[in-house]
């Protein structure tokens, strides 16, 4: 889960990590509010999570409260490639003497933490890196033993951080880390770090990736769920508890399984198709699993055909086709079905299907995962 | 032969008593695995149909000499389950878990590697091994896996995802190919076994004599089981990678399965692993396809 900008600064000042005094708002006036409060002069920034914000006009200096309510005017309800603005964040702004670059993530393959820092932030980091790749220090650290303030200032002196700023940047490393660990980050990202001409060292920006699986030790990141940038489907997707992702195609598609999912999306594009979206039901294929599915395609416009495609492993074909004939009584589809049923006593699932009466123009069942896919994009295309 | 388990195995089921455990244990028994014990603390002294149920890993191992371990708990219990485990002297762990933090799951891989190097982790959020005709410790439908045929050249599976696990058995039982261990590692971003480890375990097991391997967008494990294959797998190898359609950015269902900052695409995985010598399908029955024609060069 990608927090915005106001997030995740909030969650760095829970971990003690310094940023600029500001807020957020939502309208104009609350923008003039948070910017006497923060002082001037400020930064109205839009709060979008997509990059090239100040190229696009989403960030403005305002020196007094009437350039603060023409810039949050401009600002809000701004279209940055494709996002658009419902918040915009108003600090203090600040004195930049030096911009550097600090983040954490998991390194996959190392299977260790990984700390990036470099004394060349607030640009690009992966062009710094591509440039000079001495510029960037990558530093693997046991998530057991955890990293300390004095591995933290050496990366920084590795990294020629400059000898007034050491301190206060190993300062935040250490406490970012806490962040990234203890508040289970899958990236924890200020860019850039800046150091002011009192020698004070703080965060400009935040970038904060959550990690979905630890939610449950965390009920504060509820209020981040309710801003989580989702489509009407996906949001629909959500309220049935369903692994959904919308995309642009005209198939349907349903699987039980996130690997058979993505397999799925892959045929019906070797095929010529495309598809409507990214839906797992999981292992099992119930009723009311199915029928919720079903409902949320149903719900996508550019729906034309269906493919269910379900593997019976320990959820035998029999029962699956139970389900999926129960859900069509339930569910009034506007596209066709294509279905793929292999598996555990898939025979006699197919069985079910066939004998339930459903019309050809509703239903068809196919043998494999290809002839099911090439008849629903057929039908998508209006060939059939 | 087989990789990881055989008929020899003792397993205890960590939460045997359970939903999960419970089901699960039972199926894996029912198949013919051994399953000699369940551990839930404060139960110890009941059973589970006959299946002894204990307080501690310590104590099942104590009584039973369990050698492995099938951890079937919620995710806030799993570390500690694992852990407990490994402690114990247990030697082959696999854990079902979905939902694991990543953070939790580093700490437990590394504390694993640096107190307990003899202890192998299988998972989380994995379906688990089988070894057909001989153990199945895990979620995956014995039946559809065909056993070893003798004095045929036999198949050894490994694979990030379910679903696509189950359906590569299918494929092979359904052309009469039987397959030496089938192993699920999962699709988190730390699993505790990788391509690499089971990829050198059926390179020297004299039962397997291909290979299938299907993985997944995210991560490098595929590019890496690629290096590997170059420099020591002699034996031949089909693959199927999914998710050449999936979009960036976007994690497809499993917490490991994402394209981030332009890599871990599909197509780059599928040009590592045609380069090592893999014949890569484009989608699992054509990896399926591609084997039964290795298998059957294998033959003649």
């Amino acid at each position: 889960m990608d927090l915005f900008e106001y997030q995740g600064k909030q969650y760095f000042a829970r971990f003690g990590i310094p940023v600029s005094p500001g807020g957020v708002a939502d309208t104009v006036d609350q923008a003039v509010a948070v910017a006497q409060s923060a002082g001037y002069p400020v930064v109205v920034k839009a709060q979008v999570q997509v990059g090239g914000r100040g190229k696009a006009g989403g960030i403005k200096l305002a020196s007094d409260a009437d350039e603060v309510r023409l810039h949050a005017g401009n600002i809000l309800g701004m279209d940055i490639k494709g996002h658009v603005v419902h918040r915009v964040w108003v600090e203090h702004a600040s004195d930049i003497d030096e911009e550097y670059y600090a983040s954490f993530t998991l390194d996959r393959a190392a299977k260790k933490h990984l700390l990036m820092l470099s004394a060349q932030g607030g640009v690009d980091i992966e062009e710094v890196a591509a440039k000079d790749p001495s510029a960037l220090v990558k530093l693997h650290i046991d998530p057991v033993d955890g990293l300390s303030l004095e591995t933290a200032r050496q990366a920084a002196v590795t990294a020629r951080i400059p000898e007034r700023a050491l301190a206060g940047t190993a300062d935040i490393l250490v406490t970012l880390y806490d962040c990234f660990t203890q508040g289970d980050c899958d990236l924890a990202e200020i860019n850039p770090l800046i150091l002011k001409p009192t020698g004070e060292v703080h965060a400009l920006d935040a970038k904060v990736s959550l990690d979905a699986n630890a939610a449950f030790r965390h009920p504060e990141w509820d209020e981040y769920r309710a801003t989580e940038v989702l489509d009407d489907r996906e949001q629909l997707a959500r309220t049935h508890d369903l692994q959904y992702i919308g995309l642009e195609g005209s198939v349907g598609i349903i699987a039980n399984g996130a690997g058979l999912a993505m397999s799925t999306l892959d045929v019906v594009n070797q095929v010529g198709g495309t598809a409507a979206n990214f839906l797992d039901i999981g292992g099992g294929a119930n009723a009311d699993v199915m029928a919720a599915a079903l409902e949320v395609i149903n719900f996508d416009q550019n729906v034309r055909s269906i493919f269910i495609n379900i593997f019976g492993g320990i959820t035998r074909g029999e029962e699956v086709a139970k389900g999926i004939v129960e859900a069509l009584s339930r569910v009034d589809l506007r596209a066709p079905i294509v279905i793929r049923l292999d598996g555990t006593n898939a025979e006699e699932g197919r069985e079910i299907l066939a004998r339930a009466g459903i019309p050809e123009s509703r239903l068809i069942s196919k043998p494999t995962m290809l002839e099911a896919a090439r008849a629903a994009v057929a039908i998508a295309k209006g060939s059939n | 032969m087989a990789i990881f388990v055989d008929e020899r195995t003792k397993v205890i089921v960590q939460g045997l008593t359970g939903g999960q455990g419970k089901y699960h244990g039972l199926r894996n028994r029912a198949y013919g695995t051994q399953v000699v014990g369940g551990v839930t603390p404060g139960k110890g002294g009941t059973d589970v149909e006959g299946i002894p149920v204990f307080d501690s890993v310590a104590e099942a191992v104590a009584a039973t000499g369990a050698t492995a371990s099938f951890v079937a708990v919620p995710p806030k219990a799993a570390p500690a389950a694992i852990l407990e485990a490994a402690r114990a002297g247990i030697g082959f762990v696999v854990c079902i878990t979905e939902g694991i933090p990543a953070q939790d799951e580093a700490k437990v891989f590394n504390t694993l590697v640096r107190d307990h190097p003899a202890t192998r982790l299988l998972g989380p959020n994995c379906p688990g091994v089988i070894s057909p005709g001989k153990c199945n410790i895990g979620i995956t439908a014995g039946e559809i896996a065909l056993p070893p045929v003798p004095g045929r050249p036999n198949v050894g599976i490994v694979s990030r995802s379910g679903t696509l696990t189950y359906q590569a058995l299918y494929e092979l039982k359904q052309r009469g190919i039987g397959v030496s261990t089938c192993v699920g590692i999962g699709g988190d971003p730390v699993p505790g076994t990788s391509f690499v480890d089971c990829l050198a375990e059926f390179q020297n097991d004299p039962e397997t004599a291909a290979i299938i391997m299907i993985g997944e967008i995210g991560g490098s494990a595929e590019e890496e089981a690629a290096e590997f294959i170059t420099a020591h797998v002699t034996k031949p190898m089909s693959a199927y990678i999914a998710g050449v359609t999936a979009p960036a950015g976007k994690k497809m269902g499993h917490a490991g399965a994402i394209i981030s900052g332009g890599k871990g695409t599909a197509q780059g995985k599928m040009q590592a692993l045609a380069a090592a010598g893999v014949e890569v399908g484009q989608n699992p029955t054509e990896a399926g396809d591609l084997m039964a024609g290795i298998v059957a060069s294998l033959s003649s």
